[in-house]
């Protein structure tokens, strides 16, 4: 159980190229499930890497319980890692691969008899302990992975993307797993991922990466409501937010001629253009829309023809073209529950909800908040 | 060794069919066509070539088995006599008298066991090294290792005898075996082996805290048996083999290992007579060979299944 403190960690690959992290600062509270989450390429890995001592650090440090892990080896920081591929050794049991950590750190064989028989109940892995790794499925694999960080009961668990390699029923039942036996051992976890549906459901807090930058690091329901930039808005919530870049004439912004009105708060703060954002959920479907447009006057709804629907059975998300606009705009993305049937082709009018607008400021992208 | 042989030439099966899709890609369906029928064309010929391969390799080792069991005049029959009639050993015997046979196996399997465990653990411990460890200066060692490969021993051979000899190493067995511990190909073929294994094993392994040794052990070694089983059998094939070096090293039956005593066995006669000589050719092949079909099995045994998810 351990704090972690990234302080300026800055990660060079070569001395041409934009650094892989870049002067990251993040602070992990001891007990903390933190999940780096971005796109691949973004360095959320490498940052994962660097603080389990398997990447050096170009710049800045990084402080496990408070001490400077500069020059510590891998072997000493005592933090486990749970690998993508598993890596497994191939020529020892599962008891062996669990028990190997504790032999290295002269462990007596009672003990980690103990410890190995206590983790493989944990996991459900007790009639495969004699069983190698090529003789199991990818499932029994990756709780291996699981059982070999665990017994060690170590400072800090790091994983990198631990799931990715499982099929997707079984990602959302170990998903669930992995989370609850984090907070069960109450040990301080960095979890990589670029699954944003995983960064959301798993961590306390989901930092999210771009270009080696860190953009966000907030709660969940926090990343969701207030993103600092359209890089996270867009990054976080599936289907994706819709971003319609507008100007704002006397407090109102238009999307898609359709007015927005905002905070006056808001409005003070915002330039002349704006982005707007709106989730799917952040509309609803109007049956008679007010005001035509043609004859001046603007129209309350916009009217969408529908490309594409995605029914999920509770709910569906379609996909619609603005009615008149050109080829080359964005498509809109509504959430429909249940009741609502459309078909591509259909024109649906919708709404924006009231105060569920997020705007951005178009030349920096950045958060517009009262 | 002629059914390491008939193993070997079974992959090369395979060949044509790969070979054929290639050019498959390459040109238009008009050849797409035709190579639904090429089939059994090739096979014939894959087996053709197989059966050349064989012949070549074994009729001189059938001929060599043949003769030592022919009485001295059947040897020089012309047109040759393929069976011998009838079969004798005496050419075993008398092997066994004229020369002091069982001195030189013995040199033989000292110098051969010697030089092959020198040459095993350096080449495993020094491609750990270049592979595993970091440290300055890793590269340029690589290099010098991979420069010594490319000197053909012969070339080293009047510096390092003027050496040896003035060391007064001549007719000893550390003057014969230390000069041959040097190890460029091992090193070669065990770092690229250890270079392949999947990093995230070596990154897991460290981080579960095992040293140095511990790592090479438990973790890199068992990876990488076949292998190490390969350079193993090479390196004692060549080593009981080895001919050049020992012979300029020794004199007499107290250090010289056995091709060079088959020599002497020549030597011995003004007029080489064969029968004998090629019984201890046929006696010294045996455990090479016997060697070769009991480590032929782990050869082949792939270890790395189940490592990584692929």
């Amino acid at each position: 159980m351990a704090t972690v403190y990234f302080d300026e960690a800055t990660r060079r690959f070569s001395k041409d190229d934009a650094p892989a992290v870049d002067g990251i600062t993040l602070d992990i509270a001891d007990g903390e499930f933190l999940v780096l989450v971005g796109p691949s390429g973004c360095g959320k890995s490498t940052t994962l890497r660097m603080l389990a001592g398997l990447e050096p650090v170009d710049g800045g440090r990084i402080l496990v319980d408070g001490h400077d892990q500069k020059g510590v080896r891998p072997r000493d920081r005592d933090i486990a890692m749970v690998f993508q591929s598993y890596a497994l050794y191939p020529n020892m049991s599962a008891a062996q691969n669990m028990a190997f950590a504790l032999d290295n750190a002269k462990v007596s064989k009672a003990e980690t008899k103990q410890r190995v028989a206590e983790a493989a109940k944990i996991l459900e892995l007790e009639p495969l302990l004699d069983r190698k790794p090529g003789q199991m499925s990818g499932g029994q694999r990756q709780r291996v992975a699981m059982g070999r960080a665990i017994v060690r009961n170590p400072k800090v668990f790091c994983m990198d993307e631990p799931l990715s390699n499982l099929d997707a029923k079984l990602r959302v039942s170990t998903r669930s797993q992995i989370a609850g036996l984090q907070r069960r051992l109450g040990i301080t976890t960095v979890y990589v991922t670029h699954d944003q549906v995983e960064a959301m459901t798993m961590g306390h807090r989901v930092a999210v990466l771009r270009d080696g930058k860190l953009q966000q690091v907030d709660t969940p329901e926090r990343l969701y409501d207030h993103p600092v930039n359209t890089f996270v808005a867009a990054f976080i919530g599936s289907p994706a937010i819709t971003l319609v870049e507008s100007e704002v004439r006397e407090g109102v912004a238009r999307v898609h001629g359709v007015p927005v009105p905002l905070d006056r708060a808001v409005a003070g703060r915002a330039g002349e253009k704006v982005v707007v954002g709106l989730r799917p959920e952040s509309w609803h479907v109007v049956d008679t829309p007010a005001g035509g447009g043609r004859d001046g006057s603007d129209p309350s709804a916009l009217a969408l023809s529908v490309e594409l629907v995605e029914s999920l059975g509770s709910e569906s998300f379609v996909y619609g073209r603005p009615v008149g606009a050109d080829e080359g705009a964005d498509r809109v993305t509504v959430r429909l529950d249940k009741r609502t049937h459309l078909t591509v082709g259909d024109t649906v009018h919708v709404e924006p909800n009231r105060g569920e607008v997020h705007l951005f400021d178009a030349a920096s992208g950045e958060r517009i908040e009262a | 060794m002629s059914t390491s042989t008939i193993v070997g030439t079974r992959d090369d099966e395979q060949v044509p069919p790969a070979g054929g899709q290639r050019r498959r890609r390459r040109t238009s369906h008009q050849v797409e066509a035709s190579a639904h029928h090429r089939g059994p064309m090739w096979t014939v010929a894959g087996y053709a070539g197989m059966v050349l391969v064989v012949l070549v390799i074994a009729v001189p080792l059938f001929w060599i088995l043949l003769t030592s069991f022919k009485e001295r005049g059947d040897i020089y029959v012309r047109p040759a006599q393929w069976w011998p009639d009838p079969p004798t050993g005496q050419n075993y015997s008398e092997l066994t008298t004229r020369i002091p046979f069982f001195d030189y196996v013995r040199n033989s399997v000292i110098i051969t066991s010697a030089t092959s465990v020198a040459k095993i653990v350096l080449g495993v411990i020094s491609a750990y090294a270049l592979s595993l460890l970091r440290f300055p200066g890793r590269s340029i060692v690589f290099l010098v290792v991979i420069a010594a490969l490319m000197v053909p021993n012969q070339i080293t051979v009047i510096s390092n005898y003027a050496l040896v000899a003035q060391l007064g190493w001549r007719n000893t067995f550390q003057g014969i075996i230390i000069p041959l511990a040097g190890v460029a190909f091992g090193t070669f073929l065990m770092r690229n082996q250890f270079l392949s294994l999947p990093g995230e094993i070596i990154e897991a392994a460290r981080l579960d805290g095992a040293g140095p040794m511990k790592l090479l052990w438990r973790v890199v070694m068992p990876m990488s048996w076949p292998t190490l089983v390969a350079f193993a059998l090479i390196t004692v094939v060549n080593e009981w083999n080895e001919y050049l070096w020992p012979f300029l090293m020794s004199d007499d039956e107290t250090t010289a290992p056995l091709p060079v005593g088959l020599t002497f066995l020549q030597n011995n006669d003004g007029v080489t007579n064969w029968g004998p000589v090629m019984a201890g050719t046929v006696l010294a092949m045996l455990p090479i060979l016997v060697l070769f079909l009991f480590l032929q099995r782990q050869m082949i045994k792939g270890l790395t299944a189940g490592a990584v998810k692929s």
